[in-house]
């Protein structure tokens, strides 16, 4: 019994560790979408980051340099999204799009000419990476029954961008419906002419953005290839981008569902990556290919209304062009 | 200075060239940064797509896949709807051709086999775009964001079909079994050999002739038939095509049917071109590089088969960059396919002004005269 519960709670840690991406790229894109800019381009610029990251920590040997850079470099992809979409009106698919793909084939061209390893980083060394941080009595408290564990397996243990990506969903939150910027980003993506009439840019809230979620989308990346993972690999986001953005859509563009959506996706993907293999009394091995593809099947059936019913911002994707 | 006062010539001629020059150069200047000499690397590219013995096969082999998955694109895009889902419907497509064969390849004469499997690699693909039609047409759920979800769906429905119960016995890999012999489209470099013209080996097979054959039917549909001139009021405008008695939902079902018909046929290349069996990822990205071609093509079968061409030269001549250089991959091709959608896509109309100024400054060279 007890082995049991801990195979649990185990399963949660890596639960919060799939996620941790997810939920980053989730509030990147609720700043951007909000503000009536489509961003399916969130797993470019979280694959542009890692690899930054990558690079970075394994040239300089520093873990804050590779975050640094990583986030940098993300917000120069949201600013070529921001200026295709924002100052040129052009198609916000479209450019999510090249964002995408102009990432798969930057950072494997990069890195083979940087490191010559086929696409890869070096492995980093512990200093260069984000490690794990203990919190205090965390051996000692593992040692109460039952409820012990919970704090020394789930609670404690984790590197500093974990406690990014949680401290960023109550920010997002703050700033969306607590602040005068918040209330004006939303109003952008709902009725740009209100703003206009206003008196405030909507080029410039939509940039402000923009900004915001590339720096979520930089600090997903360097999760992925500097704190969670040791050095950048090809196509390591593999499509978490896309799962963000349906988390989102789940979470019906507002941070704490949206941040409970990732935290489902992230616990399907860790609950089949336990069941691997894994044979099962009476229904034998279990497909965990199926329990992969939930997200996007679900995010359909809630697409189309079957369960719950998704509403975006109503001026999302559409160019904000100026009566005359 | 309004975009629409240019003559046709620049609109659909010049601004797509500046588009495509716009992205080289930005490739070209990477390329540089990472230490090879950009104009070799070009000079490189175009002698492996054109030049050497059997290029111009492999070339136009790529190309077919890019005919195919940018008019799929191209006909959902006249309705105004974005299928970003060719990569899914051309997987489906492709498992559609291996059912047939493998359930029917020891029972019907290979001709028949051959025929029901293009037949049936159409109706999957269109099965498989078909149903996010109908969820935005009748459910009211973004295009855009099912076909992306349809992509990751079908990635693994293929996954555990070809890994599970369609995997050849005694196999590792998660392929199908091959189909029977005979089974499959005919080279056309047989068929040329055979009649006397000597011509290398290539994997350019009879789908080449299929892609050319459906480029001219969704012409003739877009542009000579009722059904076409529906599709395109509806894109224009749907309550206009609603007051004239049209059902647009009715009208996107239908476009993305055909859409995603046009995506599955892109299986037929890989599938009974080549490998005549079914295996992981034959699509490689060939559905995203449709609306590269349908971008550029500016929706037009004309426009699309240039843009195909160019995109299967970028994807011969990239093979032969992994051969020459030690420091460029096959990947360069995806980078400068990226940079294409973004210039000849998102930023369509950036140089649009200037050109127009000069266009202007041109015609009306009076000093004064322009402003």
């Amino acid at each position: 019994m007890a082995d049991l519960w801990i195979q649990f709670l185990l399963t949660l840690d890596a639960t919060l560790r799939v996620a941790i991406p997810l939920i980053l790229c989730a509030m990147a894109g609720l700043f951007s979408e909000r503000s009536g800019i489509i961003d399916i381009s969130l797993e470019g610029k979280m694959l542009m980051a890692a690899f930054a990251a990558g690079t970075l920590a394994a040239l300089t040997g520093s873990a804050i340099a590779g975050l640094v850079g990583a986030i940098l470099v993300s917000v120069m992809f949201s600013l070529i999204h921001g200026f295709a979409c924002i100052t040129h009106k052009g198609n916000q698919v479209i450019s999510g799009l090249a964002i995408n793909i102009l990432a798969s084939g930057l950072t494997v061209t990069l890195g083979i000419a940087i490191f010559a390893k086929g696409g890869q980083t070096p492995m980093l060394s512990r200093e260069a990476r984000f490690s794990s941080i203990e919190l205090p009595f965390a051996e000692a408290a593992g040692a109460i029954p039952f409820i012990g564990p919970i704090y020394k397996e789930i609670i404690s243990g984790h590197n500093i961008l974990v406690w990014c990506a949680l401290i960023a969903v109550w920010l997002t939150g703050f700033v969306i419906f607590k602040t005068a910027f918040g209330l004006r980003l939303r109003a952008v993506g709902e009725k740009p002419e209100a703003v206009d009439t206003a008196g405030i840019s909507v080029s410039g809230l939509r940039y402000r953005a923009v900004i915001i979620a590339g720096i979520l989308c930089g600090i997903a990346g360097a999760y992925l290839s500097i704190a969670h993972g040791a050095g950048f690999v090809r196509e390591m986001t593999a499509g978490k981008g896309y799962i963000a953005l349906a988390a989102l859509i789940f979470g019906n563009w507002r941070p704490v569902p949206a941040l409970a959506a990732c935290l489902m996706f992230g616990f399907l993907d860790a609950v089949a990556a336990r069941l691997q293999g894994v044979e099962v009394p009476v229904i034998g091995q279990i497909p965990t290919d199926l329990i992969l593809v939930l997200p996007y099947v679900l995010t359909v059936v809630l697409l189309a209304g079957f369960i719950g019913k998704a509403t975006p911002p109503r001026a999302i994707g559409r160019p904000y062009v100026k009566e005359r | 200075m309004n975009k629409d006062a240019l003559p046709r010539w620049i609109d659909i001629g010049l601004l797509p060239l500046i588009n495509l020059l716009a992205a080289l150069i930005v490739s070209g200047i990477i390329i540089a940064i990472i230490g090879e000499n950009p104009f070799v690397a070009m000079g490189v590219m175009l002698k492996g797509a054109f030049v050497y013995k059997g290029a111009l096969g492999y070339t136009l082999f790529y190309t077919t896949n890019f005919i195919f998955t940018g008019l799929a694109v191209a006909v959902a895009f006249h309705a105004m709807l974005f299928n970003i889902g060719g990569e899914g419907q051309a997987m489906i497509g492709g498992l559609g051709v291996g059912l047939v064969c493998i359930a029917l390849d020891s029972l019907l004469p290979p001709f028949l086999v051959v025929v029901l499997a293009i037949a049936a690699a159409a109706l999957f693909g269109a099965v498989w775009g078909v149903i996010p039609g109908w969820l935005q047409a009748r459910r009211g759920s973004h295009i855009v964001i099912t076909t992306i979800m349809f992509n990751f769906i079908a990635a693994s429905v293929m996954v555990w079909l070809l890994a599970g119960m369609l995997m050849a016995p005694g196999q590792m890999s998660p392929e199908t079994r091959s189909f029977a012999e005979g089974v499959g489209l005919p080279q056309i470099h047989d068929v040329l050999n055979a009649m006397g013209f000597s011509v290398a080996k290539s994997p350019l097979n009879f789908s080449f002739v299929v892609a050319l054959l459906a480029s001219f039917g969704v012409w003739v549909l877009i542009w000579r038939t009722r059904l076409g001139y529906v599709i395109r009021a509806t894109g224009h405008s749907e309550r206009a095509a609603i007051y004239a008695g049209h059902n647009p939902a009715y009208i996107i079902m239908i476009a993305m049917a055909i859409s995603g018909g046009l995506a599955g046929l892109m299986s037929l290349n890989e599938i009974l071109g080549v490998q005549e069996r079914v295996i992981l990822n034959f699509t490689s990205g060939y559905g995203f590089t449709g609306i590269a071609v349908a971008l550029m093509g500016r929706n037009h079968p004309v426009g699309i088969l240039f843009a195909s061409l160019l995109f299967g030269a970028l994807y011969q001549g990239g093979a032969e960059l992994d051969f020459e250089f030690q420091t460029i991959t096959r990947e360069m091709v995806l980078m400068i396919q990226g940079l294409i959608i973004l210039f000849s896509g998102a930023l369509a109309y950036l140089f649009a002004p200037l050109v127009a100024r000069i266009y202007f400054r041109l015609k009306v060279p009076s000093g004064g005269g322009d402003g």
